[in-house]
C-alpha cells in the first residue's frame, strides 16, 4: 500500500509541468483510497482462503470484525468515489487509468488469475505498476514513454518480490490451494525464476537514464540497487536445501530478498525524484 | 420470535465507547472531505 502511494507520488513529482498542490494532494489521496478499495474488495472475495492462511487469518473479515457484505460495499463506494473525485478535480485521463488499475486488480488479478495460474502475480502485477502512470497523467493529462518505463520497472520487480514471499509462505499457499509458483513448480524453479527476473530488472531500471530522462544520481542508485538485488536473488538461488528443494535455513535468504525488494523500489523511486530536483536546481 | 441477547452493563459501555469512536472518526472524515472539496473548488475557480 505504501509503495503504491509512494510510486504514484513520484510519478507526479517527476512529470513535466505543474499541478496545484491541492490537486496534487487530491490525486495522491485518490490513489491511496483506490488502493484501500482494492484491498477491501480483494479481502471480500478471498475471505475463504484468507481464513486458512496464517499470514491473512487476522484480517478483518476472517477475524469476524467486519461483515463480508459491508467490506464489499465499502470497497465499491471507495473505488467509485476515488475515480469520480480524480476525474472531476484532476483530469479524466488520470481517472481513467485509476479505474483501469482498480478493474485490473479486482477482475483480472483477484477473480480471474489468482486461483488459476502461477502466472497470477506476473500478469496481475500490472495492477500495482499503474500508480506512477496515474501520478504522471494527473500532471500532464497524458500517458507517455517515461511513465510506461516506470510501469515496466514495477511490473518486472513484482515477480521476484512476491515469489520471495511465496517461498517462505509456501505452506500457507499450498493449504489454501493458491497456485503460486513454489506450489506448482517447486522451490528450485521459483528460485531460478527470481534470478531471471532480477537479471531483466537491472538493465530495465537504467532505462530512465539511458533515455535521457534521469541523470547520474539515479544511474548510480539504480546500478548499486540492481547489484544488491542480484546478490539477494543469488543468495536465494544458492540457499542450502534438501533433495526436494526445501530450504534448510527456514528460507532466510528469501525473507531477506523480500525485505530488500521493498527497500529497493522505495530507494529507486526516491532516487528518481532526488535526481529530478538536483537536475532542476543544478 | 426470540429477543436478541441482552448486553451486560460492561458490554453496553464498551459498545457505546466504540460507537462514539466511530462517530468521531466519521465526523473528522466529513470535515476533512468538506475542506478538501472547498479547496478544490477555490483552485478550480481561480484557474478559470
Amino acid at each position: 500500500m505504501s509503495l503504491v502511494v509512494f510510486s504514484g507520488l513520484i510519478g507526479l513529482l517527476v512529470a513535466p509541468g505543474h499541478l496545484n498542490p491541492v490537486l496534487a494532494f487530491t490525486a495522491v489521496l485518490c490513489i491511496a483510497v483506490a488502493a484501500g478499495a482494492c484491498g477491501a474488495i480483494n479481502m471480500w472475495y478471498d475471505r475463504d482462503i484468507d481464513a486458512i492462511m496464517r499470514r491473512t487469518r487476522n484480517r478483518p473479515i476472517p477475524a469476524g470484525r467486519i461483515e463480508p457484505g459491508a467490506a464489499l460495499a465499502y470497497g465499491i463506494i471507495l473505488a467509485v468515489g476515488a475515480v469520480l473525485v480524480m476525474g472531476l478535480s484532476v483530469n479524466f485521463v488520470a481517472a481513467g487509468v485509476l479505474a483501469l488499475s482498480i478493474a485490473f486488480y479486482v477482475f483480472v488479478y483477484t477473480i480471474w488469475l489468482k486461483r488459476r495460474t502461477p502466472q497470477n502475480i506476473v500478469i496481475g502485477g500490472a495492477a500495482g505498476a499503474f500508480p506512477p502512470v496515474i501520478g504522471w497523467a494527473a500532471v500532464t493529462g497524458s500517458v507517455d514513454l517515461i511513465p510506461l518505463v516506470l510501469f515496466a520497472i514495477i511490473f518486472i520487480w513484482t515477480p521476484p518480490h512476491f515469489w520471495s514471499l511465496a517461498l517462505f509462505a509456501n505452506d500457507d499457499y499450498r493449504r489454501a490451494g493458491v497456485p503460486m509458483l513454489p506450489v506448482v513448480a517447486g522451490p528450485n524453479e521459483t528460485r531460478r525464476q527470481i534470478v531471471i527476473y532480477t537479471l531483466f530488472l537491472m538493465p530495465l531500471s537504467l532505462a530512465p537514464w539511458l533515455l535521457g530522462f534521469a541523470g547520474p544520481v539515479y544511474a548510480v542508485a539504480a546500478s548499486v540497487l540492481g547489484v544488491g538485488f542480484l546478490v539477494s536473488a543469488w543468495r536465494v538461488a544458492t540457499d542450502r536445501k534438501d533433495a526436494t528443494g526445501t530450504s534448510l535455513t527456514n528460507d532466510a535468504p528469501a525473507r531477506a530478498a523480500f525485505k530488500f525488494s521493498i527497500a529497493y523500489l522505495f530507494i529507486l523511486f526516491a532516487a528518481l525524484a532526488v535526481d529530478h530536483f538536483v537536475g532542476r536546481f543544478a | 420470535m426470540d429477543d436478541p441477547p441482552k448486553m451486560t452493563d460492561a458490554e453496553a459501555a464498551e459498545f457505546r465507547r466504540r460507537q462514539k469512536g466511530r462517530n468521531i472518526a466519521m465526523l473528522l472524515v466529513l470535515i476533512g472531505l468538506s475542506a478538501l472539496f472547498f479547496a478544490i473548488t477555490i483552485v478550480k475557480m481561480a484557474h478559470r
